[in-house]
């Protein structure tokens, strides 16, 4: 009875650590946007006084209209919209197509091309942004939303999780498929792809997350405003009003809100895509 | 000998279709891949060799960019240092964290997922976004941080970003919190794949918790130990968003790494052949470690 008892009081004290570990740890990683989202409320005055008040008694929702005329927040949003839509897109149906070919046809020079996508998987861009730079000045493809769309858009990685997917989709399927008359296009497109959504849904949420994100892409490659992304123009709230901390704050909550959208509705597809390659580009 | 050939005659037109409609599934891909990728890596290799600022044309200067860069640059030594100390520091804090969070989550807890996802997020939150907050937070004025140390009554706090000591520190410090939640769901997928017979047997012969982990848990995690080792490895040596976002690589160079340094030197300082040299360097690097990591896993991982 008492080895009971203590057995249970043992495993309750351990719950209790491992939820207050928890517990602890969700709360440093949740108190950075907390802040975030209670200072964009605020007056300037009040950002930084302490002790904090996380609740503004007079919240200054007026914050969240005004940033939108000090620097063109809306023509980011537009044109990251656009790069991450085009760019999602392109890689998706470019390397889903090709993944096709690595994992299910036998054709001459496969394994050595195969070779070379993985062998660039682990240079890094800073390796090769340099010379890259150059090609696409020569291209004329600097500043240019073209330019990003097509740099980001043939990787290596995507071709990669694809295929590692395909692979697994067995033979027979494909062979009853061509026996019924389909040709190679309809297996991919009728078969392949119906079947892979999670693969699809991890390539779509990695790309999406990657272009929404990326700063220094843009950064090195567009220069004429009307172009930029949002970003940048977050950046260029930071330097421009950078004593303005509310608005900053207003600013980098709604960078951030796409991507939570995203996260909070397929954030299963998010983790999952996470533990089974364990691999992003 | 001449079965075999009408063998090959009958089969060649059958199997050149194929071939052509596989490359017709791969072309689109490729190309891209071979422009936009392939060669301006080669490019880089060939660039390291050359003498290329914006005026003048390209011209071969053999070893001279690397001369240069080992014996007279010492920013690209101080590059060098600030980049081994911040992933030095950032990979093992990162990777006891990630299997620390793994091993917490590895139960069946109520609330699961949503600790799942608030310990993510950071991962995919925008750079630029939470690195402003994390720069007001640790503002050395007026941030909360050090006005709460003041409460608490350390009268000289830390100037953070704003001091060569602590401007790594706080750098690494928004590197940790912003990955590691990553890493733990890697983590915890090799987690869930030890079978659970294993700890019920242990424990039956009286092992305790840091044995079992000692025993069974490190050992079955180690290929994941070493596949997050290299990955961490690679995203610390090629960083350099987070400094040029938080401190443009300051106070002084006191947070310059090598990646900046090939960013300053090409798209500031105008000269291509000389990044591209450095680039080679920190490639270099990267395949090292890559390929010391391989030995190892093969070597460490064998007895499983």
């Amino acid at each position: 009875m008492s080895e009971i008892n203590y057995k249970t009081t043992a495993s309750a004290v351990k719950t209790v650590l491992i939820y207050t570990a928890l517990i602890l740890m969700a709360f440093i990683m949740l108190i950075p946007f907390a802040w975030m989202i209670s200072a964009s409320l605020k007056l300037e005055k009040d950002v930084f006084s302490f002790p904090i008040v996380w609740v503004p008694s007079d919240p200054q929702w007026n914050n969240y209209l005004e940033i939108w005329n000090k620097v063109p927040l809306l023509t980011g949003f537009i044109n990251t919209a656009k790069l991450t839509m085009f760019t999602t897109i392109l890689q998706l149906l470019t390397s889903s197509f090709a993944a096709y070919a690595f994992a299910k046809l036998e054709f001459k020079g496969r394994d050595t091309l195969f070779m070379l996508y993985v062998m660039t998987i682990s240079i890094p861009w800073q390796v090769y942004m340099v010379p890259q730079y150059k090609l696409m000045t020569w291209f004329g493809l600097t500043d240019s939303h073209l330019g990003l769309i097509l740099m980001h858009a043939f990787t290596a990685m995507g071709v990669f999780l694809m295929r590692q997917f395909f692979v697994s989709i067995p033979n027979e399927l494909l062979e009853a498929a061509r026996i019924d008359g389909l040709s190679e296009y309809g297996i991919w497109q009728k078969l392949m792809l119906p079947l892979s959504k999670p693969a699809i849904a991890t390539l779509c949420i990695t790309s999406f997350t990657f272009e929404w994100n990326d700063f220094m892409g843009p950064l090195i490659y567009l220069s004429s405003q009307k172009k930029k992304t949002i970003q940048l123009m977050l950046r260029m709230f930071n330097t421009q009003y950078s004593s303005n901390y509310a608005q900053i704050m207003a600013a980098a909550t709604v960078a951030l809100i796409p991507v939570l959208i995203l996260f909070v509705f397929l954030q299963r597809y998010f983790v999952e895509g996470v533990a089974s390659s364990g691999i992003k580009g | 000998m001449s079965k075999d050939n009408s063998q090959i005659k009958k089969t060649k037109p059958l199997a050149r279709k194929k071939t052509l409609v596989a490359y017709s599934f791969i072309l689109p891909n490729l190309i891209g891949f071979l422009i936009f990728t392939f060669i301006p890596i080669v490019f880089s290799l060939l660039l390291s060799f050359c003498e290329w600022d914006s005026g003048n044309p390209i011209k071969f200067v053999g070893l001279k960019n690397f001369i240069v860069m080992f014996t007279k640059d010492s920013s690209f030594w101080i590059a060098l240092k600030n980049t081994l100390y911040y992933t030095i520091v950032t990979v093992p804090v990162t990777m006891a964290f990630a299997l620390f969070l793994a091993i917490l989550m590895n139960k069946p807890l109520k609330g699961r997922v949503f600790f799942r996802s608030v310990l993510f997020f950071p991962y995919i939150a925008s750079l630029v976004a939470v690195a402003v907050v994390w720069m007001a937070l640790f503002n050395p004025d007026r941030g909360p941080v050090n006005s709460l140390l003041l409460a608490v009554g350390i009268t000289n706090p830390p100037r953070w970003a704003a001091s060569t000591t602590w401007a790594m520190p706080t750098i690494i410090g928004l590197t940790v919190w912003k990955g590691m939640g990553y890493y733990m769901i890697v983590y915890l997928a090799a987690l869930q794949g030890v079978s659970a017979e294993l700890y019920e047997a242990a424990s039956l012969d009286g092992a305790n918790k840091w044995k079992q982990f000692l025993h069974i848990t490190w050992p079955s995690v180690t290929p994941t130990t070493f596949f997050i080792l290299m990955m961490l490895m690679v995203s610390t040596f090629k960083s350099y968003d987070t400094m040029y976002i938080t401190t443009q690589g300051g106070p002084g160079e006191a947070t310059k790494v090598l990646a900046y340094h090939i960013y300053n030197s090409a798209f500031v300082s105008s000269k291509f052949g000389y990044a591209s040299a450095v680039a080679m360097v920190l490639f270099g690097i990267i395949m090292v470690v890559t390929l010391i990591q391989f030995k190892g896993e093969k070597k460490f991982t064998s007895y499983l």
